[in-house]
């Protein structure tokens, strides 16, 4: 109980919600920072991983290279990178990224390469240009499973993103750092609960936009009924593609 | 690098090592005993299934750091108790492994339950027996994560104070010195290899029959 009266008293004193130390201002530097690093490692992963997922060369390495940077522990990543160019944005953002890149290279690649090769080929045989097959074809019947992975990605960064605190810079994370250096647990407490809260709404806005971008016919919100007796009778890959998005994303660390 | 700096900090090293494959394995046993039994009860009863998956979601976008310094309000705990640790790591197991085992006992054929239960299986026994040896390709992968994940995030703990070989970083990062830093990563990538080669050997004694059935 102490811990919700010393939130509510947090929470509740004008003072913390005005100003460049205030909470408004901290939430503005934490969606820079994750946002810049998102941005950035989209660009880099998915491209990447719908080349691998389409060509169906170079898996092995994208997936090794994954799991091999999924063990790098940022803050130690983090401090290396501060200690060798110095402070500022550039260290947190190299930690970030390189944070971001395995769930949504992994589920860029595993999303175009769980599309079934009959779609493809009778897109193929109608057709269909590789780049038009790739953009009409697969990247529709894989957007859940990428946007699977993006949430993950978003979920691991805004989590992390609270240790750009310890190397001097800003974000949410300094009111759990500064909280701690200075023993008032008030502002831990509201640390904590702030970055949580993030988390959530960010994860429910990107569950939002996942309903609105994926087509009714893959996500099976078309007739549930009719979709269902076609995933019992046939293993039809576009409609088994929801479930398999869901069990990808519990697949995903966390940070 | 300072070799130097390696060979006369070795026991705080290992110390360090220790203390680090402690606090990010044995939330992954608790986190397993205590997941078992929960996957259970919602395969069993499907029910329980959403709302297991809807508090899992939310335990799982708490934090690690947030997760570190609140649980000493709420369990009265000391700020540097590697109790703390272990319980914010075990409940992200949990929230993790949960949906794994539900994943997993779901993964068993419905023939091959209606043929345990004609050859005499009672619940228990074809639970024990059947269902949760098909179930371990689908529990390990999860529990792989897990592991792979719990000893990253431990490292995020020395930021409070307690993190086995992250306080490597912390104190690299002070004395602004890079050699302790390098030791930490490599140890600690060293550590996730091994450990998840230690599951998928552990997958592969549990389950000789995928072998066998490969090499026929």
């Amino acid at each position: 109980m102490t811990f919700l009266r010393g939130l509510f008293h947090y929470l509740s004193t004008g003072a913390n919600w005005t100003g460049s130390f205030g909470i408004p201002h901290r939430l503005l530097e934490h969606l820079h920072y994750i946002g810049l690093a998102l941005v950035i490692a989209a660009a880099l992963a998915i491209p990447l991983g719908l080349l691998i997922g389409h060509t169906g060369r170079g898996a092995f390495l994208a997936i090794n290279l994954g799991n091999a940077a999924r063990a790098l522990p940022t803050l130690g990543l983090l401090t290396i990178v501060v200690l060798l160019i110095g402070i500022g944005l550039t260290p947190v953002l190299v930690a970030l990224v390189v944070l971001a890149v395995p769930p949504l290279l992994t589920s860029t690649y595993a999303g175009i390469q769980a599309v079934d090769p009959m779609v493809t080929d009778a897109a193929r045989c109608m057709g269909m240009t590789e780049w038009r097959i790739l953009r009409r074809v697969e990247v529709p019947l894989a957007l859940p499973l990428i946007m699977a992975g993006l949430r993950s990605a978003v979920l691991q960064v805004v989590a992390t993103a609270t240790i750009a605190a310890y190397v001097a810079l800003g974000g949410l994370g300094r009111l759990l750092i500064d909280g701690l250096a200075n023993q008032d647990y008030n502002e831990v407490a509201a640390g904590a609960v702030l970055v949580a809260a993030l988390a959530i709404i960010l994860d429910l806005v990107l569950l939002g936009v996942q309903r609105m971008i994926v087509s009714p016919g893959i996500s099976g919100r078309l007739s549930t009924a009719a979709s269902s007796a076609a995933s019992a009778d046939a293993p039809a890959s576009s409609v088994s593609a929801p479930s398999s998005a869901r069990s990808d994303r519990s697949q995903e660390g966390l940070a | 690098m300072n070799w130097g700096w390696i060979s006369d900090n070795r026991d705080m090293i290992i110390m360090l090592a220790r203390q680090h494959v402690y606090l990010a394995l044995v939330p992954v046993a608790v986190g397993l005993l205590v997941a078992l039994p929960l996957g259970y009860l919602a395969a069993r009863w499907r029910r329980f299934y959403p709302p297991l998956l809807a508090v899992s979601g939310i335990l799982y976008s708490i934090p690690s750091l947030a997760m570190f310094v609140a649980l000493p309000g709420l369990l009265g705990t000391k700020i540097l108790d590697p109790l703390n640790i272990v319980v914010a790591l075990s409940i992200y197991t949990v929230a993790l492994l949960a949906r794994t085992v539900v994943d997993g006992l779901a993964s068993v054929p419905e023939h091959v339950l209606q043929a345990a239960t004609a050859m005499g299986f009672g619940r228990i026994r074809r639970l024990i027996k059947v269902e949760l040896p098909i179930a371990v390709p689908v529990v390990v992968a999860g529990l792989r994560v897990a592991a792979v994940a719990n000893i990253s995030l431990v490292s995020v703990g020395a930021v409070i104070g307690v993190g086995g070989l992250g306080q490597l970083f912390t104190s690299g990062f002070q004395l602004d010195f890079l050699t302790p830093i390098y030791v930490g990563v490599g140890l600690l990538v060293l550590l996730a290899l091994v450990v998840d080669t230690l599951l998928v050997l552990g997958q592969r004694l549990l389950t000789p029959w995928v072998r066998a059935g490969r090499a026929r």
